[in-house]
C-alpha cells in the first residue's frame, strides 16, 4: 500500500498511524517543516544559479540546463502523480506543446521575416507557410502559446476525464495513448512539422545569437530560475489547504466527495499546473538541446520523464527535481561511455524502485527509521490498514 | 468496389492480430488487474520463436505450425518468471505493476535490439503465399491465416474459461478471492496459470505478426497501447467486448488509412477510442460489481 502520509490530513483520521504521531513531536521545535523546505529551495537556488555557472564548463552547463528542463516536468509530475495520484504517463504531450511552439518560433526567426523554413523549401520551394505557423512569427504570441496551449488542452481533457471519474490505470493508459498519438501525428506530417527528423538548426533565440556561449549561459539561467520558481509554486501549493485536499483526493476520493468537495476540480488544478510546467520545460529544452523531434515526446520519452519523479520520490518536494537531474546526468554520461547500458540501468531502476521503495529513494531513510523503531518496540501492534482508501484507488 | 472491400478485409486481419494481443491482456489485465506493459515484448518473443524454429525446421510450412506452441510456451514462461519475480508482490497496487513492467519492457526491447538490430527475418510459409478471390479483391492467405488463428485462440480461451474446471477456478478467484480460497481453490497457482496463458497468447500473436509485417524492437510498443485501449473499450471481465472492439479498431483504422495516411489513421483511431471512453468509461459491456469506484 503506497500511501505516503507526510502531510497531515484532517480528512483521514484512519491514516494517522502511530508512526505519524510519533514523528510529530520530533520535528524541530523552532523551524516548521515548511520553513526547512523553503531553506532547502534557497540552497538549491544558490547551487543552480550561482555555483553551477561558476564551476561548470559551457558544455556541462548546457547539459545541466537540459536536465533542468526535464526536472521542471518532473516537478509537475510530482504534483499530479505524487500528491494527486494521477499517473501522468503522457506528459510528453505537454512537453511537445511548449517545445514545438518554441521550435516553430525559432525556426521562423532563423529563416528571417517573410521567409519559410528551410525544411519546407526542401519539399516544395513555392508552398506558402501553413496557416498555423504564421502567428508563431511573433515572440509574444509564442510565449503566450507556451503557457496558454497546455492550459487549454489539459483543461479540456482533464475536465472531461475527471468529471467522468476516469482514474487509476485507465487514466494512465489514456494519457500514454495521447502521447503516442501525438508522436505519430507529428512523425506523419513531415511537410508541416518536420516529421520524425524534427526541427533543429536554430540560430537565434529572441534576437540572441545561439552560437554565442554567453547567450547559452543566459538561457541556462532562465531555465534554472524557472525551475526554482516551479519549486516555489509547488511548495506553496503543498502547504496550502489545496495541497491537503489534493492528498485527501489521492488517498480517499470518495470521502472527499462525501465531504462536499468536487475531486474533479481539485485534480484539474493539479493536472493543469503540471501541464504548464511540462510545457515551459519543453519550450526551454528547444534552444538548449537545439532539436526537438517526436522521439522526445513519445511513449518512451514520456516514461523517461516520469522516471525522475518515481526515482527521487514522487510525493516529496525535492524528490522529483533531484531524481530528474540525476537521471538526466546518468542518461548522458552513461550513454556516452556505455551506449546500451543506460537502458538496462533505467529498466532496473524502474523495477527495483517499484519493488523495494515505491515512494522513491527519498523514502528509504524514513522507512529504515520506521523499521528500526518497530524493532525496538516489538510488542507494538501494527496500525489497521486503510482499506477504504485501497478500494477507491484501484 | 475494390476500394471498399480491400480495407475491410485487411482491417479484419489487423483486427484479428490485435485481438490475439488483446486476449492475453483481457486475461492478465481484465481478470487479474495487472497492467503488464511487457506484454508487447512477449509478442516480440513470439516473433523470435518463429525465427528460431525456422532455423531448425527447414520447411517453412511445418516450422510455422511448430512455432505456434513453442512461442506459446516461451512467452508463457517469460510471463511466469515475471509473475514470480516481480508482479506477485504488487497485486494490490496496479499502478506499480505498470511501472515495474515498463522497466521489464525497456530491458527486453534493448536485448532484442542488440541481438537483432534489424529485426528477425521470418520467411513467409510457401503454403500461405497465395491469395483467394473475394469479390474481385485478391486477399492474401496470410491474412486469412491470422483470422483463423485469432478465432481459434478466442474459441479455445472462451471454452477454457467457460467449461473447464480450471476456467471455473479462474473465474472464482477473480470474483471473490477469499471465498475461492475457503472453498479449496489454490489461488496462487491459479494466478500463475492465468498469467502463463495470457502471456502465451502474446507469443502466438507474435508469430502471426511476424508473418504480416516486419519485426523490429518497436513492434511491441506499437501493439501494446492499442491493445490496452481495445481491452478497456471492450469492457473488462468478459471477452465479447474485446472481440468487437478489436475488430472495429482494425477495420476503422484500415478505412481511415485508405482515405488519409497510415500515421494519421492511427492518430484518429486513438482519438476515437479516447472519445468513446468518454462516453462509456466502462467500455462496451460492463460486468456489474458493487465496488465503490
Amino acid at each position: 500500500m503506497s500511501t505516503p502520509t507526510d502531510v497531515e490530513s484532517p480528512f483521514l483520521p484512519v491514516a494517522a498511524t502511530p508512526t505519524d504521531r510519533r514523528r510529530l513531536p520530533r520535528s524541530s521545535p523552532r523551524l516548521s517543516r515548511d520553513t526547512v523546505s523553503l531553506i532547502g529551495i534557497g540552497v538549491f537556488a544558490v547551487l543552480m544559479l550561482l555555483v553551477a555557472p561558476a564551476v561548470l564548463s559551457d558544455f556541462r552547463l548546457n547539459n545541466l540546463g537540459k536536465y533542468a528542463c526535464w526536472a521542471m516536468v518532473a516537478v509537475g509530475i510530482g504534483l499530479a502523480w505524487g500528491r494527486g495520484g494521477m499517473l501522468v504517463l503522457g506528459q510528453g504531450v505537454y512537453f511537445a506543446l511548449g517545445a514545438y511552439a518554441m521550435a516553430m518560433h525559432l525556426t521562423l526567426e532563423t529563416a528571417g521575416p517573410d521567409a519559410i523554413p528551410v525544411f519546407m523549401i526542401l519539399y516544395d520551394p513555392l508552398a506558402p507557410l501553413p496557416g498555423f505557423w504564421e502567428p508563431f512569427r511573433s515572440g509574444a504570441f509564442t510565449l503566450l502559446a507556451v503557457v496558454g496551449a497546455p492550459v487549454l488542452l489539459a483543461g479540456t481533457l482533464g475536465y472531461a476525464i475527471f468529471k467522468r471519474r476516469v482514474k487509476g490505470a485507465y487514466f494512465a493508459i489514456l494519457s500514454q495513448a495521447l502521447a503516442v498519438a501525438l508522436a505519430y501525428l507529428i512523425g506523419g506530417t513531415i511537410k508541416l512539422t518536420g516529421g520524425d527528423t524534427g526541427l533543429s538548426d536554430f540560430k537565434y533565440f529572441f534576437g540572441y545569437d545561439l552560437s554565442d556561449p554567453i547567450n547559452k549561459r543566459m538561457i541556462y539561467s532562465i531555465t534554472a530560475g524557472l525551475l526554482v520558481l516551479c519549486l516555489l509554486v509547488v511548495w506553496q501549493l503543498y502547504r496550502s489547504r489545496f495541497g491537503e485536499l489534493l492528498v485527501a483526493t489521492r488517498d480517499a476520493e470518495e470521502r472527499v466527495r462525501f465531504l462536499g468537495h468536487d475531486p474533479a476540480n481539485i485534480k484539474l488544478v493539479a493536472y493543469v499546473t503540471a501541464a504548464v510546467m511540462a510545457s515551459i520545460g519543453g519550450a526551454l529544452f528547444v534552444p538548449i538541446a537545439g532539436i526537438i523531434s517526436p522521439k522526445e515526446i513519445g511513449a518512451a520519452a514520456s516514461i523517461f520523464l516520469i522516471a525522475g519523479a518515481a526515482f527521487g520520490g514522487r510525493a516529496t518536494l525535492f524528490g522529483p527535481v533531484l531524481g530528474a537531474l540525476l537521471l538526466g546526468y546518468g542518461r548522458s554520461s552513461l550513454s556516452e561511455q556505455w551506449e546500451n547500458g543506460w537502458i538496462y540501468v533505467l529498466a532496473l531502476m524502474f523495477i527495483l524502485v517499484t519493488l523495494l521503495a515505491p515512494e522513491g529513494v527519498a523514502s528509504i531513510p524514513r522507512r529504515a527509521a520506521g523499521l528500526l523503531g518497530s524493532l525496538r518496540r516489538p510488542t507494538e501492534s501494527r496500525p489497521p490498514r486503510n482499506t477504504a482508501a485501497k478500494e477507491t484507488k484501484s | 468496389m475494390d476500394s471498399l472491400i480491400a480495407p475491410f478485409l485487411n482491417g479484419t486481419a489487423d483486427g484479428a492480430l490485435l485481438l490475439i494481443a488483446a486476449l492475453g491482456l483481457a486475461l492478465t489485465f481484465g481478470q487479474m488487474g495487472v497492467i503488464n506493459m511487457a506484454h508487447g515484448e512477449f509478442l516480440l518473443a513470439g516473433a523470435v520463436c518463429a525465427f528460431w524454429t525456422q532455423q531448425v525446421v527447414a520447411s517453412t510450412d511445418v516450422s510455422i505450425l511448430v512455432a505456434l506452441p513453442v512461442a506459446f510456451v516461451v512467452a508463457g514462461l517469460l510471463g511466469l518468471v515475471l509473475e514470480a519475480t516481480i508482479l506477485q508482490w504488487m497485486y494490490d497496487r496496479p499502478l506499480d505493476t505498470l511501472l515495474a513492467t515498463v522497466g521489464v519492457s525497456l530491458a527486453l526491447q534493448q536485448i532484442f535490439l542488440q541481438n537483432y538490430p534489424s529485426g528477425v527475418p521470418v520467411e513467409k510459409p510457401s503454403l500461405l503465399d497465395g491469395q483467394i478471390d473475394v469479390l474481385g479483391y485478391a486477399w492474401p492467405l496470410r491474412q486469412v491465416f491470422t483470422i483463423v488463428l485469432a478465432v481459434a485462440c478466442l474459441a479455445a480461451l472462451g471454452a477454457l474459461l467457460k467449461y473447464s474446471s480450471f476456467g471455473r477456478r479462474i473465474r472464482a478467484t477473480v470474483q471473490n478471492r477469499a471465498l475461492a480460497e475457503t472453498l479449496g481453490v489454490a489461488t496462487r497457482s491459479v494466478d500463475r496459470m492465468t498469467f502463463f496463458i495470457g502471456s502465451g497468447l502474446a507469443g502466438i500473436g507474435g508469430v502471426a505478426a511476424s508473418l504480416i509485417g516486419g519485426t523490429n524492437s518497436q513492434m511491441g510498443t506499437r501493439y501494446i497501447i492499442l491493445a490496452f485501449l481495445v481491452v478497456v473499450a471492450g469492457g473488462l471481465g468478459q471477452l465479447r467486448g474485446t472481440v468487437i472492439a478489436a475488430w472495429t479498431v482494425g477495420v476503422v483504422t484500415a478505412y481511415l488509412a485508405d482515405w488519409t495516411t497510415g500515421s494519421l489513421a492511427q492518430v484518429i483511431t486513438f482519438v476515437l477510442v479516447v472519445v468513446f471512453l468518454q462516453v462509456r468509461p466502462n467500455g462496451l459491456f460492463t460486468v456489474r460489481t458493487r465496488g465503490l469506484a
